[in-house]
This record gives C-alpha cells, structure tokens and sequence, in this order.
C-alpha cells in the first residue's frame, strides 16, 4: 500500500468566520474541508459555544504543502489582527493523493 | 409603578446558578428553538391584529420609527467619545444601543399582560424597523467615510438575520391567516408564550453571568452608561410616542425599544464589518448591564414614565 505525503492545515477560530472561510477556501482553490464546532480557552478569553456568537469552530483541509502555505498566509493576513484566530500544519498520509 | 412580573424571576435563577458555578446548562439548541418561538409569537400576534387595520396610516409612523433608529446611535455617539471611548469601540456601542433587544420587548409584552394594558397591534413592526438602521449608521461612524465595508454582503447578513426573517415572516403568516387560520397552532404560539419566556430568561441569566466580571472589570464609565443610556434613551422612545399618539401601552413598548440594547444582531454585524471594536465591551454592557436593568426597574420606570407624560 503506497501513501503519500500532503498537509494537514487547521484552524480554530471565532464561529462569525465560518461563511467567509468558506469563501476564501473556495477561491483559492481548496477542494474539500471539514468544519467542527469547538469550545476551549485562549489569550483571548473563553469561548464557550453554548451561545451562537460566542462559539468557536476547528477547520481542517487536507491539501498540498504549497496551498496549505497560500491559505496560511492568507488567513494570517486577513484575520489575525482583529479576530481570535490560531492556525498550524502538520504532514499527513493519504491513500488517494488525486483527492487532495 | 410598582408592578412586577414574575417571569424575571427566571433570569434570576439563571444568573445565580451561574455565579454559583450550578451544573445547569441549557443545550445551544434549546436556546436557538425558545428564541424562535419567541419571534414567531410576537410576529404572529401582530399580524393577526393588522389584519383588522387599516394600513395606510401606518406609513407615517413608520417613517418616524425609522428617524429614531438613526437618531439614537447619532446621539450616543459623540457621548460615548466624550467618555473616552475609541471610535470603533464608540461606534459599536452605539449600534448596539440603538438597535433593539426582542428579548426585553418580550418581557414588556409580558408585563402590559400583568398589568392589563393594550397597546398598538403594529408594535412588533416597530421591532423590525429598529433593529437594522442603528446598525449601519454605527458602522459608518466607525468608518468616519474611509475604508472599505462590504455593504451588499452585510446588508444581506443584517437584512437576513434570525430576527427581521422570523418576526417580518409571522407578521405576514399571521395577516394572512387571520385568527381563524391561526386557531390550531395558537396553543404554542400565544398560550405557551410566557412559558418560553421564562426558559428564555433562564438561559439569558446564565449567559449574563458570565459576562458579569467584565461589566466589572471595564471601569465606572461602561456601568454608567449601560445604567443611565436606557432612561435617557426612553424619554426620546416616549416622545416619538407621544409624536404618534401612541396608548399608554403603546408608549411603554417604544419607550422600552429605544432603551433596549442588541445582543445578537448588532453584535454579528459590527464583528464582521467594525473587527477592531471591542466585542467584548459592547456584549457586557448591553447583555450584563442594559438587559437586566430594563427587565427589572426599566420596564415599570417607563411605565410610571408615560402615565406623567405631559399632556398624556
């Protein structure tokens, strides 16, 4: 069985983001992704989730290192300023790499 | 004045069971269905009773209603800067601020019920057209005309939330229908609305109770404004009321609209067109603060408010 190397590239962030994250994943060219909602404690307070605008939500994209890299870069620049937003990247195995 | 409801009694069990650090949590679920019966009621009642009036009339008023929505945020703005407040932060407050909370106009409702009062059957309209503009006028004075604002897709957010879709969407159901339409689901909608509002306030006092340190921890100024804005902010409601000839009832709902503070729809557009305002500042004081005041002391005190309204 052959496996192949892509990234894993998630994100936790305020709920509010969800619709224009989707947004951003579409233009630059994501072609799927998993969106979870998420509770836990930050730098900038409590986000509890039992009240819509207070929840947070995890995304994950399965992607190649170069877009997972575009998509950082992206959110970074677009977010992380004003909202409460951590990202990282780890290396991940797929068996159908034509999927990602 | 002197009267009291005891539905808020429910908002007190909430606060306290979470200052109390209770087990009590109430699923997201539970909150978003409570909250959806409580629009649909109040828009639904409302319909119902437009349907035996005639329309025409109610466009004036309208208008008026409109005029206050800008006028309030205006008017809180250059106060909340003169207390020291940054622009976006000033901004935000005054969105929230001159947008409305259903939540308090429940409660209202519910008190002119104990008390026997009648009000004006387009009221829950009222709601709708003061939700939207306070927003958009506090987003522009966070701009101060620079930058960029997504104005179609925010427009869509705000003209599309929860609120405006259920209520404006009741008012129609319930125009069309008529009470005879109504008569099989009046049971949930109009029988069991004092006990949702109670599940409703439950949550809400849990949910304030979280924010309670912050009122705290955001000095006097924030505490005074979430204490003294409503009253304020009445007067001007009792005015407008007294501009349309509005029933006491009448009087008492707008008085309590215009002192109200958005918790749900001001806050989810400023996060997303005014990002650098404090979300936190505005959420404690209209949600800490405003929300339990105006339940409270606010409602009765804009009652007694219009029974010694010159003139009325």
């Amino acid at each position: 069985m052959t496996m192949h190397v892509r990234k894993l590239l998630t994100v936790v962030t305020e709920a509010g983001l969800e619709r224009r994250l989707v947004e951003d994943l579409r233009q630059l060219g994501a072609r799927g992704w998993t969106i979870t909602d998420a509770r836990g404690q930050g730098h900038r307070g409590k986000r509890a989730l039992d009240w819509e605008y207070e929840g947070n939500i995890r995304l994950e994209v399965v992607c190649e290192g170069s877009l997972a890299e575009q998509l950082a870069n992206h959110f970074r620049q677009h977010y992380y300023q004003d909202y409460a937003m951590i990202l990282f990247m780890q290396d991940v195995e797929v068996l159908r790499p034509e999927k990602f | 004045m002197a009267a009291f409801d005891p539905v808020v009694l429910f908002f007190v069990l909430g606060m306290a069971a979470g200052l109390a650090r209770s087990e009590l949590r109430l699923p997201p679920a539970i909150y978003e269905f409570v909250s959806l019966i409580l629009l649909l009621s109040i828009g639904l009642k409302g319909g119902l009773q437009l349907a035996t009036q005639p329309l025409g009339a109610l466009l004036l008023d309208s208008l008026l209603v409109i005029l206050m929505g800008l006028l309030l945020p205006l008017l809180a703005f250059p106060l909340l800067r003169a207390g020291g407040l940054p622009r976006a932060d000033a901004a935000s407050l005054s969105a929230h601020y001159g947008s409305v909370s259903v939540g308090t106009f429940a409660v209202a409702l519910s008190y002119l019920l104990e008390v026997g009062l009648e009000h004006e059957p387009f009221l829950p309209l009222f709601v709708v057209l003061l939700e939207v503009p306070a927003i958009f006028v506090g987003i522009m004075l966070a701009r101060g005309g620079s930058g960029r604002t997504r104005w179609g897709e925010l427009s869509r957010e705000v003209l599309l939330g929860k609120s405006v879709v259920l209520l404006l969407g009741g008012l129609f159901i319930g125009w069309i229908a008529g009470p005879a339409g109504l008569a099989g689901i009046d049971g949930l909608f109009f029988d069991l609305f004092k006990g949702v509002l109670a599940i409703f306030l439950l949550e809400m006092g849990l949910i304030a109770s979280r924010h309670l340190d912050g009122a705290l921890r955001h000095g006097p100024f924030l505490l005074a404004w979430g204490l003294l804005a409503p009253p304020v902010m009445a007067v001007i409601g009792l005015a407008f009321a007294a501009l349309m000839g509005l029933s006491t009832g009448g009087a008492v709902l707008l008085a309590t609209l215009a002192a109200s503070a958005s918790y749900i729809a001001a806050p989810a557009a400023i996060r997303s067109a005014v990002p650098e305002a404090n979300p936190a500042l505005s959420l404690t004081a209209s949600l800490a603060i405003t929300f339990p005041f105006n339940i409270f002391l606010g409602i009765p005190l804009y009652h007694w408010m219009a029974n010694h309204w010159p003139g009325g």
